[in-house]
């Protein structure tokens, strides 16, 4: 605080300009970084608005029925006929396989935050942190480390090896979006709970977990977008196939790589229908981060507090 | 009587295989590096891990691995992003957190989650279809001649992307910083931002730092939106409108072949290696630094 004091009063008295004209110059340099920051935000803000805008618009021309409700028919990646509803059905089993078997993991990881947090041991604060160090983990080499594991136990390329990894990838990411919302959770309802005669058990499954349960939806969906979206990870392990994925130990085609794909051809037909499968991938991206918020706010109105 | 046994020890073996599981994440970390390390060993058995880092040459067929020139194509590429991202990035997270009204600050927060969402993918065809022409044009301005697959579109591109990374981490920095300084500051007579440039930036520091080391670390390891649009040609590259290969995209855009070539896949394996070891020490850093300022504020 003295510092602070001795800092500002250092700064009037270096050259002393009368008051008017101090005052002038600090106005301008008010407005001016003021401005600077109205701009950098709107830099962000249209950025969102140019990518979306520009798949959208570059994308819905090339799309019709045929792209979304027809399997890749022989010729597909020189622009004859098909659509990428192997992809599209692909991404959706891997990203819902995924979501389920991070969210058997990351409700009891968040579950157990929610308890050690009252009990002040190391465990929780060492759990976060590893659990933020996951998260930063590149997705191309949990691809990497997925492809070791597949030779380790002598799998191929499959929708399962592809659910395993994506499931790592999704784990810290629902896990700690959980931990946020329990977090929301007041002190005294579990008090309230705990006289009532409930054990810590029975209060995190029959309160908490009921009080947070559009909160915990969210974190799912969160998760959910995350694994849809993932290019780098799949690559290694769900492999590519034109064919719709019957088996958990087939290879799973996915939305992004047929993007990929599709972009990498030198025919300006299958690159239109690279774009159009983009439009695709962002709008089920957006519907699902959408619902996402619209979940958070719903639990928004019935928290107690 | 029994009854109640029985809810106590539920209870607690709920509680001990939750501790159990606790340890899952740290685990997996350890196990990641592991793995990747036994694949990376039969290469590490035949080569030093210098000439590997500090080779130039990239050649899997006749057996040689340099990846000194995708681990400098990595460097600029994400530099080159931090410097474009960093000020922008800071100045809305300030704006956002010091001087943007409710309504303004909820509505950009749902747009930095949803740009946080998008895929990469999406990131990319957006670059190939926007930037690359952009920066080739941008070239010819400049008298020199580039197709846009560059650097420079690899840069703005991963920029973008890290945007959501910076301003998320710099809005909780600021938060934690107490309202009793500002307005001391201002009750001194300071303007507003003078307050933010010798309070909020001085006491935001470590965390303000701490957030671009994460975004740093963001960049470093993406993969499918850079591979995209940055050229792959295996060089070091010398101007920002010169192509690079960055490691991740090298990983990526051999997973086919590396079967067929010995020792290729312990080379990419050990390419993966090296990014991670290098995003841990980033994340390291930043999350402890991130941890210290969340125990200020409890």
């Amino acid at each position: 605080m003295t510092r602070l004091y001795r800092r500002q009063s250092g700064m009037s008295g270096r050259r002393r300009p009368g008051p008017a004209m101090m005052g002038f110059r600090r106005r301008a340099e008010e407005r001016f970084f003021k401005a600077l920051m109205i701009v950098s935000t709107g830099i962000v803000m249209g950025s969102l608005l140019l990518i979306v805008g520009t798949i959208i618009v570059k994308g819905l021309p090339a799309l019709n029925l045929d792209m979304i409700t027809k399997t890749p028919q022989g010729g597909f990646y020189l622009g004859k006929e098909g659509g990428i509803l192997n992809a599209i059905l692909g991404s959706l089993y891997l990203a819902g396989g995924a979501t389920l078997l991070a969210l058997v993991l990351s409700l009891p990881l968040a579950l157990f935050l929610d308890l050690e947090a009252r009990t002040r041991t190391g465990a929780a604060a060492r759990l976060r942190f590893a659990l933020d160090v996951l998260w930063g983990i590149p997705s191309i080499v949990y691809g990497a480390f997925g492809f070791v594991l597949m030779a380790l136990v002598g799998l191929r390329t499959s929708l399962l090896a592809g659910i395993i990894v994506v499931a790592l990838l999704e784990l810290p990411i629902m896990t700690r979006a959980m931990d946020e919302v329990l977090r929301l959770v007041p002190d005294s309802l579990k008090d309230a709970s705990a006289s009532l005669g409930a054990t810590r058990l029975e209060t995190s499954l029959r309160v908490v977990l009921r009080q947070c349960l559009p909160g915990l939806l969210t974190a799912v969906l969160i998760a959910f977008g995350r694994g849809v979206g993932d290019a780098a990870s799949v690559l290694f392990t769900a492999g590519f196939t034109d064919n719709l994925p019957t088996s958990l130990f087939q290879p799973a085609a996915t939305l992004p790589l047929a993007i990929f794909f599709q972009l990498g051809t030198p025919f300006p037909e299958v690159r239109a229908r690279a774009y159009a499968s983009a439009a695709v991938l962002t709008l089920v991206i957006l519907i699902v981060s959408l619902a996402a918020r619209w979940l958070s706010r719903k639990l928004g109105k019935h928290t107690l507090s | 009587m029994a009854k109640e046994a029985a809810r106590l020890g539920r209870d607690r073996r709920a509680r001990r295989s939750m501790r159990i599981l606790s340890f899952l994440p740290g685990l997996l970390v350890v196990l990641v590096l592991l793995g990747l390390f036994l694949k990376a060993r039969g290469l590490l058995a035949v080569k030093p891990l210098a000439s590997l880092l500090f080779g130039s040459e990239w050649k899997p067929l006749k057996g040689s691995f340099g990846f000194y020139p995708f681990i400098l194509g990595t460097f600029w590429v994400t530099l080159a992003a931090m410097i474009l991202a960093v000020p922008v990035a800071l100045m809305t997270s300030i704006y956002l957190s010091e001087y943007a009204p409710r309504g303004i600050r909820s509505a950009a927060k749902s747009f930095v989650d949803l740009l946080s969402g998008i895929p990469s993918v999406v990131f990319g065809v957006w670059g190939v279809l926007m930037v690359v022409p952009l920066v080739a044009k941008l070239a010819g301005l400049f008298g020199t001649y580039s197709s846009g697959y560059s650097v420079l579109s690899g840069a703005i591109v991963l920029a973008i992307m890290v945007f959501p990374t910076i301003i998320l981490v710099c809005l909780e920095v600021f938060a934690s910083i107490s309202r009793d300084l500002r307005d001391a500051s201002l009750a001194l007579g300071a303007t507003k931002w003078e307050t933010v440039k010798h309070v909020i930036l001085r006491k935001g520091a470590p965390g303000v730092f701490a957030a671009v080391v994460l975004g740093f670390s963001r960049a470093f390891g993406e993969t499918m939106a850079v591979l995209m649009v940055v050229g792959n040609v295996a060089q070091v590259p010398k101007s920002l409108f010169d192509s690079a290969y960055p490691l991740p995209a090298l990983i990526a855009n051999n997973y086919g072949e590396m079967m067929s070539v010995p020792l290729y896949d312990s080379a990419l394996m050990l390419a993966a290696l090296v990014l991670l070891v290098l995003v841990l020490v980033f994340n390291l850093a930043a999350r402890l630094i991130l941890v210290r300022i969340e125990r200020r504020v409890e």
